[in-house]
């Protein structure tokens, strides 16, 4: 019988009520008394030198508050970079400065050259357009493997070169990983892309700044999954506000997938002006700009090598990919390709010896950073793409390959780095088989067949590491940020819960799940208790949502500081009942005495905490509310297998995923409702990228796939109806609830599954055909197809 | 959006009038005018709705048989009204864009716009079309002119398109993936004199009649009697989503289906 | 600037506007209606969908002018008199139909449209029906389902949750 509260049950969303009836209040929704519009005018060039801004005529059109340059930012700070990595030969990663408006070059289409502030937003680019702008063309370099050839045109001529950095890891492995390639029985090579993603959350990026100058305070209400990071990468590193001076509020948020983690230009520069000119200043991104200015996601070009004994054990992974990093350094771009990504590479097997080579390389593009997945998708696609093409060399069964090497013994530590906790491969494969009916393949393929269809089946196996942790660690690797979680439990004196989270919620439905576990854990009723969350200003420092960290590490906190409040209730209920505090239980809203029909309601001990008129005082303090600060020991290991079956045209190349399937291990489940969403959205994405999704710059670094008419968003009738299962859990043993991370899972495990499917269809037809580079466009296939 | 004037005229002689005015331009159902006006790409004085205009708005079959479609008439409108008198085009109206796309864009504002990726223009070059304007009358095989060009002149305004309807015909689209645009699209129309073969999406100059089909079809209404035939690749639009070669593939591949759906 | 006259959600509005002041604009600035979304500039994402005269339609691919007398539905309008949520909302919570809500509006909107054509539709009447309609979180599944629950169809046998 499934629960109907708490933890395990799938109440319905709360904050579906205002989403539906349209009284959301996303960021666009927001209009500040007297508030002037910002366009930026951006460069329609990849790379070119700045030789003149003239604003003269610009300044003088209708409604032209003020126009910014460069040379009005000279002097304030760049955009941060939040993570340094250390390259192999233990210099640190080249760093170019990135200002909030272009001084001296643009570097890439879309680069913004000048902000103009106007009453209307139509004003402001009337006046944008009026801005005489000289630009000395220089050629852009977008190629990656060109872009590090000696000789290369440089995109930030202080740099020595455009290689970013060469990090190896492990880089001590690096001789014995040769060897055994050198000597393994059988060694299986592939060079794939991993294409360039946009990460298009539906709400496009909103930024408005405020300042009150009777107390000197700034307000910058944005699109962002973690205010609490941009008001200190901004505050400390852009403009040099005090935190206590700098309120950073992300409310209603339409979507992120990472690409809201980073602290971008506009969010400085609403800022900054709405000082400057003592008046709100609004920007709103259009989607064709959100194109050139989001931080792109992957665009990784991979070469991985297996080496397998005679017995078909994996003996050794070798892999050096190039990663682009865009023009400049978004805010965790250089932790993507490496920590991210190098320490996912062991996979869900016991390979012994691996060595991942990551050149990271500054292109005339736009930036590349997190998106959903972020790192783990690039390792898992490459890792799960050369196991199906060993296994096809080999002539042996996918799946038994996979499960022949799967990691069985926990704890487990990975030559890369890290250390599984728990896991159950064959269990989430098991369930895979029955959800998928990987036994009735074979009639589908034959009901293809009959209709002049090919069909095929791909599988695959991943291993995702969430809540990227500890700080202590992450430091060493280069982090310059904790990545703790906070939370403030707060009780009222009539009983009810408020909690003030750092995580933040723009989808996940943290409105709905943390009180799930607010009610179990106290036994009252979910709706007593209300989530905070999204505003600098009333909620404790937080890290914010991203990497599925959410409830293993926002969540944990919140656990641990409503185990003070309740540690706290029991000393005064103790009091109250003239008992022991350890003989206080706490159960169903009540605290009663051990082994007695004595109790007192949780209201009257909360009542009593804020009346304490018959209360301990000598004690404890009147109150009941507690703040922690959750530091994780280490990630959280979720792992499952997919599986993908297609059918293709043979005359177009069009292929339709037919079923997709997902067993996925995430430990304990709070909400299992809200947990299939997360793995529904995170599939579409991942077909999406597998399918349809590329963003594409021709030589001259100009986007081509700049706006949804270019740009194949998955839309309903691309994907069928997922079978889903999230029933096989080894609970984390290292968070108080047992939880893992499912965000991003969905959009890591089923890129390879699609790829895999398609190739084995190729083949079942009698092409030759070993691999294909996503997006698996009916052209692609097609002209794969032609030889 | 650069500002411009706004008229909404409920005749068509008022229409005409409006457009008379310099740099003014005439407003269709808007689904490809008002993207490219946001993005800045044109800048008219003055928009002219055609949308309240009674008289542009409606299906009909008129003595000859024809299947008379008001130039006004949104898409939804066709793929109903015309479900019966000729489903092929019907069906085509129904699949253009999408639903809400489909209740605004018309006819004559997709004919007029003339974009090599349209569905629209494919059905009237293959049903030998007549566009008629305030003005005249336009045989559809002198009326497409090449990408977003055509024989209106400034100011004239499409007030019906006449199709003869065949004995047989289909239309069969293949998506470019991000647009659901025509990648390519064959609108096949046998007729008792002939079969025509429309083509979209596919060629640099637009839509264009694939004439080697057309004979072939007409000697052999088959798929089979295709089979000799190939479409050279020059000239075919080679872009992100498919080559020049694919798009020729797609022609001969799309001809083949539309006969054998017909 | 003009008047423009028109009836939105059962009350007759009024406004002053420009001859590109975009419906969706109106809507959102002129009447504080800001249930409904602008997420594109290409009139592919949907999420400014709302009915005029009974027929989705793209807002921010409409002038305002063109709406002049017309009976416009917003998102805001969906609910019950009550102020209970309408049929095919209450469809959309019970099955997890949305999750940051940005796109939500319009796939209400289209929904309510599709059924008001299309009493039970097909789960694939149902994925061709939203090719104007982007969502970037749900993956459509609950989507699909929601709409076919709203229709009075039974969906246990959709996998679950």
């Amino acid at each position: 019988m499934p629960k109907d509260h708490g933890i395990g049950a799938s109440p319905k969303r709360r904050e579906d009520l205002r989403f539906l009836t349209g009284v959301g209040r996303y960021t666009d929704d927001i209009n500040l008394r007297g508030q002037a519009h910002v366009h930026f005018l951006r460069s329609d060039v990849a790379h070119g030198r700045l030789t003149s801004v003239d604003t003269t005529a610009a300044a003088a059109m209708p409604g032209v508050v003020r126009i910014f340059t460069g040379a009005d930012f000279e002097g304030v700070g760049g955009l941060p970079c939040g993570w340094q990595v250390t390259d192999r030969h233990g210099a640190p990663m080249q760093e170019p400065p990135h200002p909030v408006l272009a001084q001296g070059k643009v570097r890439h289409v879309g680069d913004p050259i000048a902000a103009v502030v106007a009453e209307t937003r139509e004003q402001a680019r009337d006046a944008a357009e009026a801005i005489e702008v000289e630009i000395e063309e220089l050629p852009a370099v977008v190629d990656m493997k060109a872009a590090v050839q000696d000789g290369a045109p440089k995109v930030h001529d202080d740099l020595t070169s455009n290689l970013c950095y060469d990090w190896g890891f492990v880089e001590d492995n690096r001789e014995a990983v040769d060897k055994a390639i050198r000597e393994a029985a059988h060694v299986t090579t592939l060079e794939l892309v991993n294409n360039r993603l946009v990460a298009n959350p539906m709400e496009p990026r909103v930024a408005v700044g405020d300042y009150a100058p009777g107390t000197d305070e700034s307000t910058l209400y944005t699109t962002s999954q973690n205010p609490h990071v941009i008001r200190l990468l901004m505050g400390a590193f852009v403009l040099g506000i005090p935190e206590h001076k700098l309120r950073v509020v992300a409310p209603d948020v339409g979507g992120g997938f990472g690409s809201k983690i980073f602290h971008y230009a506009e969010e400085a520069f609403c800022t900054f002006a709405a000082k400057q000119l003592r008046r709100p200043v609004k920007w709103t991104s259009t989607r064709s700009e959100a194109f050139l200015t989001d931080a792109h996601g992957r665009d990784h070009v991979t070469r991985i090598e297996l080496a397998l004994d005679a017995d078909n054990n994996f003996t050794a992974l070798r892999t050096e990919t190039y990663a682009n990093m865009g023009a400049y350094l978004s805010t965790f771009a250089p932790s993507v390709p490496t920590w991210l990504h190098g320490t996912l590479m062991a996979g869900n097997y016991k390979t012994p010896l691996i060595y991942v080579n990551v050149k990271a390389v500054f292109t005339n593009t736009v930036a590349v950073d997190a998106y959903r997945g972020a790192g783990r998708p690039e390792a898992t696609y490459q890792l799960e793409r050369v196991i199906d093409k060993a296994a096809r060399e080999l002539g042996v069964d996918p799946i038994a390959l996979r499960r022949q090497n799967f990691v069985t013994e926990f704890p487990y530590a990975t030559p890369v780095a890290v250390e599984y906790d728990t896991g159950d491969y064959n269990a989430t494969m098991d369930k895979l088989s029955q959800i998928a009916d990987l036994a009735g393949f074979e009639a589908r393929l034959a009901d293809s067949k009959a209709r002049g269809k090919l069909r095929g089946l791909g599988v695959n196996c991943y291993i995702e590491a969430c809540g990227i942790a500890p700080s202590h660690l992450v430091g060493q690797l280069g982090a310059r940020a904790g990545l703790y979680e906070s939370a403030t439990v707060r009780v009222n004196a009539t009983g009810g819960v408020v909690v003030m989270t750092g995580s933040h919620s723009h989808g996940q439905g943290h409105e709905t799940t943390f009180p799930q576990v607010i009610a179990e854990m106290i036994g009252i009723d979910e709706d007593q208790v209300e989530i905070v969350h999204g505003d600098t200003a009333n909620t404790p420092m937080g890290m914010g949502t991203y990497g599925s960290r959410s409830l293993a590490v926002g969540g944990s906190a919140m656990v641990r500081a409503a185990e003070k409040v309740i540690n706290k209730a029991k000393k005064i209920a103790a009091h109250l009942l003239e008992a022991s505090e350890a003989d206080i239980e706490l159960k169903d809203g009540a605290f009663s005495v051990a082994g007695t029909d004595k109790s007192v309601a949780w209201g009257d001990v909360t009542l009593a905490a804020y009346v304490p008129h018959n209360y301990p005082l000598e004690e404890i303090e009147p109150g009941l509310e507690e703040t922690a600060f959750y530091d994780p020991n280490n990630f959280t290991f979720p792992a499952g297998a997919y599986a993908c079956e297609v059918e293709l045209d043979p005359e177009t190349g069009k292929v339709t995923i037919e079923r997709f399937a997902a067993a996925d291990d995430f430990g304990n489940v709070v909400n299992p409702m809200i947990v299939s969403g997360q793995v529904h959205g995170g599939l579409a994405q991942g077909i999406g990228q597998a399918l349809l999704e590329g963003a594409v710059y021709d030589e001259n670094g100009q986007l081509l796939s700049a706006s949804y008419m270019d740009y194949a968003m998955p839309r309903a009738d691309d994907v069928p109806f997922y079978q889903v299962d999230h029933s096989c859990q080894t609970p984390c043993t290292h968070n108080p609830l047992g939880v893992k991370g499912c965000g991003e899972a969905g959009a890591i495990g089923s890129p390879p599954a699609v790829v895999n499917a398609v190739v084995d269809a190729l083949q079942r037809a009698g092409h030759d055909i070993t691999h294909i580079d996503m997006p698996l466009s009916p052209s692609r296939v097609w002209a794969a197809m032609q030889g | 959006m650069y500002a411009f004037e706004f008229e909404r005229p409920d005749t068509v002689e008022a229409a005409v009038a409006a457009l008379k005015t310099e740099d003014a331009q005439a407003l269709g159902g808007g689904q490809t005018l008002i993207p490219s006006l946001k993005q800045r790409l044109a800048s008219p004085s003055r928009l002219v709705s055609l949308t309240a205009i009674p008289d542009l708005v409606g299906v009909c079959v008129a003595d000859d048989g024809a299947v008379c479609i008001g130039g006004a008439t949104p898409h939804v409108r066709v793929a109903a009204d015309a479900a019966g008198s000729y489903p092929a085009l019907a069906a085509l109206a129904a699949n253009i864009g999408d639903p809400a796309v489909r209740n605004r864009g018309t006819i004559g504002g997709s004919l007029a716009n003339n974009d090599p990726s349209a569905c629209y223009p494919a059905a009237a070059l293959a049903s030998g079309a007549t566009i008629v304007t305030n003005a005249r009358r336009i045989a559809a095989d002198a009326y497409f002119q090449g990408l977003f060009t055509t024989a209106l002149d400034e100011g004239e305004i499409i007030t019906e398109v006449r199709f003869p309807v065949p004995e047989a015909a289909h239309y069969q689209k293949f998506e470019q993936p991000a647009s659901r645009f025509a990648l390519t699209g064959v609108f096949v129309a046998k007729y008792g004199d002939g079969v025509r073969v429309a083509v979209t999406g596919a060629s640099e100059d637009g839509v264009f009649r694939w004439t080697e089909a057309e004979d072939a079809l007409s000697a052999d209404f088959s798929a089979e009697a295709l089979a000799e035939l190939s479409v050279p690749a020059d000239g075919m639009i080679n872009d992100l989503h498919g080559s020049g070669a694919y798009r020729a593939h797609l022609v001969k591949v799309l001809t083949g289906r539309a006969v054998a759906a017909c | 600037m003009a008047q423009v006259n028109m009836t939105v959600n059962g009350k007759p509005v009024s406004g002053e506007i420009e001859g590109r002041t975009l419906l969706s604009d109106f809507l959102r600035e002129g009447l504080g209606l800001t249930g409904t979304h602008v997420g594109c500039d290409t009139s592919q994402c949907g999420a400014c969908v709302v009915h005029v005269d009974g027929a989705a339609i793209k807002s921010c691919t409409m002038f305002a002018a063109e709406a002049a007398g017309a009976d416009v539905t917003t998102i805001e309008g969906m609910a019950n008199a009550d102020g209970s949520l309408g049929v095919v909302q209450q469809a959309f919570q019970d099955h997890h139909g949305l999750q940051c809500g940005f796109c939500t509006p319009g796939m209400v909107m289209s929904a309510a449209a599709l059924l008001k054509d299309t009493p039970r539709p097909t789960e694939a009447e149902i994925r061709d029906y939203l090719e104007g309609n982007l969502c970037r979180c749900t993956g459509y599944h609950n989507i699909v389902k929601a709409i076919m629950a709203a229709s009075g169809q039974d969906v246990s046998a959709v996998a679950a949750e």
